[in-house]
């Protein structure tokens, strides 16, 4: 087991390095320059070659390639992300103010989504066919065909422009005024949950409905238990090793979602920074955000692949 | 709760033998959703091809004096802030949707088969760097990676389609090493490895075709998902170009109206949401169908 985990850390770390290469090589490499992002179009008519030469120097975008790829990870380790070619600020700074926001949305998104969708996933497949199961799996068919741009947009009309319910936009810490902080992720965290809750209720069904059929199931039943027990002690467990799969995907699909429901809610999340970053042709900012995210996701994988041992003894770390 | 975790009686006798292709039929039809989903899907590609006949009018005319209109007769859907009819804008919108959806899943599949195909034949070393890659893609969010590439290579509607093209090749690559790690066990490719067939024969001859029912689900399942993604990058504006008709444009467009024409991003909205609800029925009546361990049961 250890040398099953000491084998997945190196791969991470591994494809981490992949993942710096490819965005660092992808920015650079691809039509676009920072620098005329910077100067409006009423400077660029009065600036010199040579003072954008000066910027272009002070960013170390002169150097080649390689020798600013080696720069950026050595900075890395120092804790230097560089600085922002558009805002003039660590990057590190823009993570750290913008995480929490993101955090605070998808966490609760996620929570969410397995609280609805397990439950809701074993309630179908036990209750095959009956009234509860064709609401329930229709609900979810639709939830994963949801635009959910189209969503949020649809919901601000609903409740704060025509019943005033809700504020419009804009997100406040917890910690500064939590009704406020309740009243305005309302509607994004709904944005966001929804794809997965539905997928995961697919998911659970499907899998809950293969596992019913097994025979350990039926010796469950002879041997007298009750529904409650033949559900949760013998069916959930092997069921949820595809819904955990799905779960770890899940963080994915949030922080994905988290990309439009901050631009649609305007909230100065990881999205909507990481968007703003990329039409910017930021390079810092985007490598910067795009190494955070490449790490949260591996480390789900990471969780995910150690979870399936405990869900299945059957499963061996070899 | 005595069904659902047993099998019908009749499904455990021996049946008759009926043929693949009959039983495939069946099943695939049983379900009056899946037949909904297949008359949709038709009902939409229709639609894509005959556009400029099926819209009432041009969907780029603008006509400033009857802009913002309500729905009603004349503009049934209403018009835009240029005075653009919105239902046509829909019908044009569904030629941009079907064709992006189409090519970035082309590009996205065979990038992605051949890749899983060669990495899953040859193993070693091959195999190791390019499932590394496909590991190193599957860490950024899908929407993300396409937004990334797309801004990169700068909107329009070919980079899109490549963007997500790539952005969704690692789950075709993932499935089909998968598939071919399994396959290449056994002994009818052992036979023709003895038989003296070529890598490249064994490959297209008689791996690729094992792996057909399983990719041909995820295919299916992936339009949707191709054009939710379009969708949404459009309305980030990094999709497709402002005056073509798009669906994810026009929700971003029709945002500046909420208030006096929520028509305007409602309408496009539903279209996605019916496309796609269409192509997931349709492939989960694939999925029923072409799933062996239902084989013989139904």
């Amino acid at each position: 087991m250890t040398a099953y985990i000491v084998r997945r850390f190196i791969l991470a770390v591994f494809v981490l390095i992949l993942v710096t290469l490819i965005v660092f090589f992808a920015m650079r490499i691809l039509p676009g320059d920072p620098i005329y992002m910077i100067l409006t179009s009423g400077e660029m008519s009065n600036v010199t070659e040579a003072q954008i030469q000066a910027i272009r120097h002070e960013f170390g975008l002169d150097k080649p390639i390689m020798v600013q790829y080696i720069d950026w990870m050595a900075g890395i380790f120092r804790g230097d992300f560089g600085i922002s070619i558009v805002q003039r600020r660590s990057p590190l700074a823009m993570v750290a103010s913008a995480v929490p926001i993101t955090l605070n949305l998808s966490l609760l998104a996620f929570i969410i989504s397995l609280v609805v969708g397990i439950p809701a996933g074993v309630i179908c497949a036990i209750r095959r066919g009956t009234w509860i199961d064709t609401v329930v799996t229709i609900v979810a068919n639709m939830g994963i065909t949801i635009p959910i741009f189209w969503l949020g947009t649809m919901l601000i009309y609903l409740f704060s422009l025509q019943f005033h319910w809700l504020p419009v936009q804009g997100y406040t810490s917890p910690f500064t005024d939590l009704v406020k902080n309740i009243r305005q992720i309302i509607m994004p965290v709904f944005c966001l949950a929804i794809f997965p809750i539905s997928s995961i209720t697919r998911q659970t069904r499907s899998s809950m409905l293969e596992v019913l059929r097994q025979d350990y199931i039926r010796t469950a039943w002879s041997k007298g238990l009750k529904e409650r027990l033949v559900v949760t002690r013998h069916a959930l467990k092997n069921g949820l090793i595809p819904v955990v799969t799905l779960s770890g995907m899940g963080l994915s699909m949030i922080l994905g979602g988290s990309v439009l429901i901050e631009t649609v809610f305007n909230i100065q999340g990881v999205g909507q920074t990481l968007v703003n970053a990329v039409f910017a042709h930021d390079y810092p900012v985007v490598q910067g955000f795009i190494f955070f995210v490449a790490i949260a996701v591996l480390f789900v994988n990471f969780a995910v692949d150690i979870s399936y041992g405990w869900l299945d003894p059957r499963i061996r770390y070899g | 709760m005595t069904e659902g975790n047993a099998l019908p009686i009749d499904a455990l006798v021996a049946r008759p033998h009926t043929s693949e292709f009959v039983r495939f039929r069946r099943v695939f039809f049983g379900r009056g959703i899946v037949i909904f989903g297949t008359v949709a899907i038709l009902l939409f590609i229709l639609t894509a091809i005959f556009a400029p006949f099926l819209a009432p009018y041009n969907a780029y005319d603008q006509d400033l004096s009857s802009s913002l209109l309500q729905p009603g007769r004349g503009h049934l859907l209403g018009t835009d802030s240029l005075g653009r009819d919105t239902l046509s804008r829909l019908i044009y919108g569904s030629r941009n949707s079907l064709m992006i959806g189409v090519v970035a899943l082309g590009i996205a599949a065979t990038i992605g088969i051949s890749m899983g195909l060669i990495a899953g034949y040859f193993g070693g070393w091959i195999y190791t760097i390019i499932m590394r890659f496909i590991d190193s893609l599957m860490c950024f969010p899908m929407i993300l990676l396409a937004l990334l590439i797309a801004s990169l290579l700068g909107g329009g509607v070919k980079n899109v389609m490549l963007a997500l093209g790539i952005a969704m090749l690692p789950g075709y690559a993932r499935l089909m090493c998968g598939q071919v790690l399994s396959i290449k066990e056994n002994d009818y490719i052992l036979a023709e490895h003895s038989a003296g067939a070529s890598h490249l024969r064994i490959m297209l001859r008689h791996i690729l075709p094992n792996c057909l029912p399983p990719l041909l689900v995820l295919l299916t399942m992936q339009i949707g998902a191709a054009i939710l993604a379009e969708a949404g990058l459009s309305f980030l504006g990094v999709g497709i170009e402002p005056p073509a008709a798009a669906w994810g444009l026009m929700v971003s467009d029709g945002r500046m109206y909420l208030l006096t024409n929520p028509v305007l991003s409602f309408a496009p909205g539903i279209a996605i949401m019916l496309v796609v609800f269409a192509f997931n029925m349709v492939g989960d009546g694939l999925r029923d169908a072409l799933d062996p361990r239902l084989r013989g049961t139904l």
